[in-house]
């Protein structure tokens, strides 16, 4: 077996990721990597946010400057760092976990990956001609008189990537639905795919719905047409509901990935199945659905009727059942477990620990009465950061230390990785949770001048902030440690039930050399060793000791 | 499972209720309350808070046990029990959220209703603004000529019922980077508002420019004033004081700057102030000029705006600014 890996770890070379590869893991790697360089910048961006806050007064950007940093910084982390991470993980991972050679269209996943930099260029090249500063919203008209063409690239910046997106989806669940192994029924497919599928499902009958608003602000843009123009009788309401049709739902399309993540990383390092395979997997969908119901939740102090805001306040809080679902269904995951706490899961049991406030405050928000108090306010900049740097981001570290061994074949270094977990654990909370009283308080968001009274909180979200972009050294260091220098490490250092486990690390380029046998489901921790095929579990654990 | 003994688990879950009830009313998070509105928010809040520490506690709690409990001893490669799932339980921690957010969409219901969310006058539709007011420089005549006729809008208000006293109306205009008030009764012109005590008033809104949100923290209502589309809101305070009026919705690059004030005074103050500006326009001589330098620093950035918004400097003079501390002044 070690020969085969050295074999096949060869196979490619590191040119091949700069190339049209159609290898959907060069390609998973490629959306990792790229992600990644758009999430420098964007933390980047959040930095000189937070430096500007440090004061209450203007004074280290100009008010132009500071709205088109968080402009940016938002359009850059939901866009270019997020949905395409979440992209990564599901192309890398989904054929591996169903036992299949490739993605179903591996020409058109090519051609959805070089979508991103191409979209990530345009985005960059509007800081050269004054970036847009309405806002990631873009809501008009206040997008149609800040700048036009900073404005008209981010429109074609994300009509490119919900392109992309759009062929990613189809790519996934045409892969999920029919080229799963022979004997892989759908319901013993891993919760990751489940979590893909939901989100495919989002992607596209959501998507298409931006794309439209985008193309009609574009003529308002451009052309001087008055879709959304009151002053030539257009309605900017109407974007926003177009607008949010879709990005309510891109907070699903952010987050269920990594939800599908968290179920995964669990069952492995707490060595117990998953508790309540259906049901998890069934709150994945239900939130899909609820997700295309409940956009007007964010437009309760809008040009909304009443009657509009209390149906959507009854549809969002619905969603609290799903995820409760999930979350309770994660704890029963890991209690009586043998947790082994290494980065992947010490990430997992973070993102456990701050999502459930992300939570808990979305339940509050979706109560229109006090919303229309906090809306547009710091308790929400501190609730949606709880859901996608809490929730996703934490998840997203998980997976990255969790598949480091598959991806690369080597182990990454643990001790930084947990230094890399306490610093972001504590700059997360230190940025984050006082955004919730300043918001109750009467901050707004999305000024570069505040009241001196929030003078304080705001110093020590400054503080985390510096934390927080400090820990991704210790990251930096783990990860590049590992890739050079980490020992081997063999086909499954975490001795892990799924599929993509019984290949070589990192697999070989058809994936797997003989098919792969479904001798256990994806998550049969505990079950009595004798069910089991003997050799394998022999030949796992003679793996684990060659690593150690 | 290991699940510990029923005396632990009654004790801690008592435990969990008690703290859980206790942070909810005792949180301290929300500012003064100055309507009973708002007392009716913070209500819904406190509920609120109340099920989200029991749940969090809850959780964490048990996210600390397993990291102290259930790690894995070196050298033990055995797995742990092979638990796929539990239906009752299932059932219960699906039951439980879903009858907890049934109550709070009820609830919320209740409250949003009371407040005159669904106040049919207020709520039942928009009416677009006739657009020629958008190519008229001095929009302040057509604010006044608006009136107080009744109308269809969108916001949180309450039609005038039998019972009630005639709410006092205020045009409210929002522009980039302020707030002017109109009071079609008086004719006043302000750059900040004023209103009496335990009355109910009524802020007929709308933009100039692009969209602003009308924010009262203090009173926690809040509505979005757009161009080409009439908003409103409406509340009785009922605590004197001076509160920070905020503009919630990025509206440009001095959107944290558009802010200024609401005084709540006693019937006679207001009568007062009512008369010293009426004097004040008579006499075309503004004592609202501001007079303090924290003011001027206002002033200084929304003059160049003036000319790019039309606005004349007379408008510009007569909006008074707030000074940059919004802490709210009690009596």
């Amino acid at each position: 077996m070690s020969d085969a890996i050295t074999h096949h770890g060869g196979d490619r070379r590191w040119t091949d990721y700069f190339t049209f590869c159609t290898d959907h893991k060069v390609i998973g790697i490629q959306y990792l990597v790229t992600a990644f360089f758009f999430y420098f910048i964007g933390g980047a961006l959040a930095e000189v946010v937070r430096t500007e806050l440090a004061t209450p007064d203007p004074d280290f950007v100009s008010p132009e400057v500071y709205n088109q940093m968080f402009t940016m910084h938002g359009t850059i982390m939901i866009f270019l760092w997020i949905v395409p991470a979440g992209a990564a993980f599901a192309n890398y991972l989904i054929p591996l976990m169903i036992g299949a050679a490739d993605m179903a269209f591996p020409r058109l996943n090519a051609v959805a990956f070089w979508m991103q930099p191409v979209g990530g260029i345009l985005l960059i090249v509007s800081f050269f001609v004054g970036a847009p500063q309405a806002g990631w919203t873009a809501y008009p008209p206040l997008s149609l008189i800040s700048g036009k063409w900073g404005q008209e690239l981010w429109i074609l910046c994300l009509l490119i990537l919900g392109t992309a997106s759009i062929l990613g989806a189809i790519n996934f669940v045409t892969t999920i639905f029919k080229m799963r192994a022979p004997d892989m029924d759908i319901h013993s497919m891993p919760l990751f795919c489940w979590a893909m599928l939901a989100t495919s499902a989002l992607i596209l009958l959501s998507t298409p719905v931006l794309a439209g608003a985008l193309v009609l602000l574009s003529f308002d843009l451009m052309a001087g047409t008055a879709f959304f123009n009151p002053t030539g009788g257009g309605d900017p309401i109407v974007y926003q509901h177009l607008f949010w049709f879709y990005s309510h739902p891109a907070v699903y399309i952010m987050v269920l990935p990594f939800f599908g993540v968290i179920s995964e990383i669990l069952p492995v390092h707490a060595r117990k199945p998953i508790f309540g395979y259906r049901a998890i997997a069934y709150s994945g969908l239900a939130i899909s659905f609820l997700g295309l119901i409940v956009w007007a939740h964010h437009m309760f102090t809008s040009g909304t009727p009443g009657w509009l805001r209390m149906f959507f306040m009854a549809t969002t809080m619905l969603v609290a059942v799903p995820t409760g679902i999930k979350i309770f269904g994660w704890c029963a995951t890991i209690w009586g477990g043998k947790i082994q706490l290494n980065s992947a899961m010490l990430f997992a049991i973070g993102f456990l620990s701050s999502f459930l406030i992300g939570g808990l405050s979305g339940v509050m928000l979706a109560a229109a009465p006090f919303d229309i108090h906090v809306h547009d306010t710091y308790f929400v900049v501190g609730h949606f950061h709880y859901v996608l740097f809490g929730g996703a981001v934490f998840a997203l570290f998980g997976a990255v230390y969790h598949w480091f061994p598959k991806m690369t074949g080597k182990m990454y270094q643990e001790t930084w990785g947990q230094i890399h977990f306490a610093m972001t654990f504590i700059g997360f909370n230190l940025t984050f949770l006082p955004m919730h009283y300043l918001g109750l308080q009467g901050m707004n968001r999305r000024i570069a001048l505040y009241d001196p009274q929030f003078q304080p909180l705001n110093e020590l979200a400054t503080i985390g902030s510096y934390i927080l972009a400090l820990s991704t050294f210790p990251f930096l260091i783990s990860v590049i440690w590992g890739l050079l220098k980490g020992p081997a490490a063999g086909r499954n250092p975490w001795r892990a039930l799924t599929l993509e486990w019984q290949t070589t690390s990192p697999p070989s380029i058809e994936n797997f050399d003989e098919p792969p046998v479904l001798w256990a489901g994806p998550y049969e921790y505990g079950i009595d060793a004798e069910l089991r095929d003997e050799d394998s579990i022999e030949e796992m654990l003679a793996e684990v000791a060659e690593m150690s | 499972m290991n699940i510990p003994n029923s005396i632990t688990t009654l004790i801690a879950g008592i435990a969990i209720t008690l703290i859980s009830l206790w942070y909810g009313q005792n949180h301290g998070l929300l500012p003064v309350a100055a309507s009973a509105d708002a007392k009716d928010v913070d209500d819904l809040f406190n509920l609120m808070m109340t099920i989200a520490t029991g749940l969090f506690i809850l959780i964490e709690g048990v996210l600390v046990i397993c990291l102290i409990r259930f790690r894995r001893k070196k050298e033990d490669l055995t797995d742990g029990p092979a638990i796929e799932g539990n239906v009752p339980l299932e059932i219960v921690w699906t039951a439980i959220p879903t009858v907890i957010v049934f109550i709070l969409a009820i609830y919320s219901f209740e409250i949003y209703n009371k407040m005159g969310g669904l106040d049919p006058m207020v709520s039942g539709g928009s009416m677009p603004m006739a657009h020629h007011h958008h190519h008229n420089p001095n929009a302040m005549e057509n604010m006044v000529a608006m009136g107080t006729d009744s109308r269809v809008a969108i916001g949180i208000g309450k039609s005038t019922s039998a019972n009630d006293t005639e709410p006092l109306i205020v045009e409210v205009n929002g522009l980039q980077y302020a707030w002017i008030f109109t009071y079609p009764d008086t004719g006043i012109v302000s750059g900040d508002l004023h209103v009496p005590v335990d009355q109910r008033i009524q802020l007929n809104m709308k933009a100039t420019d692009v969209i602003h949100a009308f924010w009262l923290p203090e009173f926690r209502i809040k509505q979005d004033v757009m161009p080409g589309q009439f908003s409103q809101l409406s509340f009785v305070a009922n605590r004197e004081g001076t509160y920070p009026v905020i503009c919630a919705e990025l509206c440009g690059s001095y959107h944290g700057g558009m802010k200024t004030t609401m005084t709540v005074e006693s019937p006679e103050a207001y009568a007062q102030w009512v008369q010293s500006r009426t004097v004040a326009m008579e006499a075309e001589d503004i004592p609202d000029v501001a007079s303090n330098p924290q003011d001027l620093k206002d002033g200084e950035f929304l003059a160049p705006y003036a000319t790019e918004l039309g606005i004349t400097a007379e408008t510009l003079q007569q909006i008074h600014h707030a000074p940059m501390s919004m802490v709210p002044v009690l009596p």
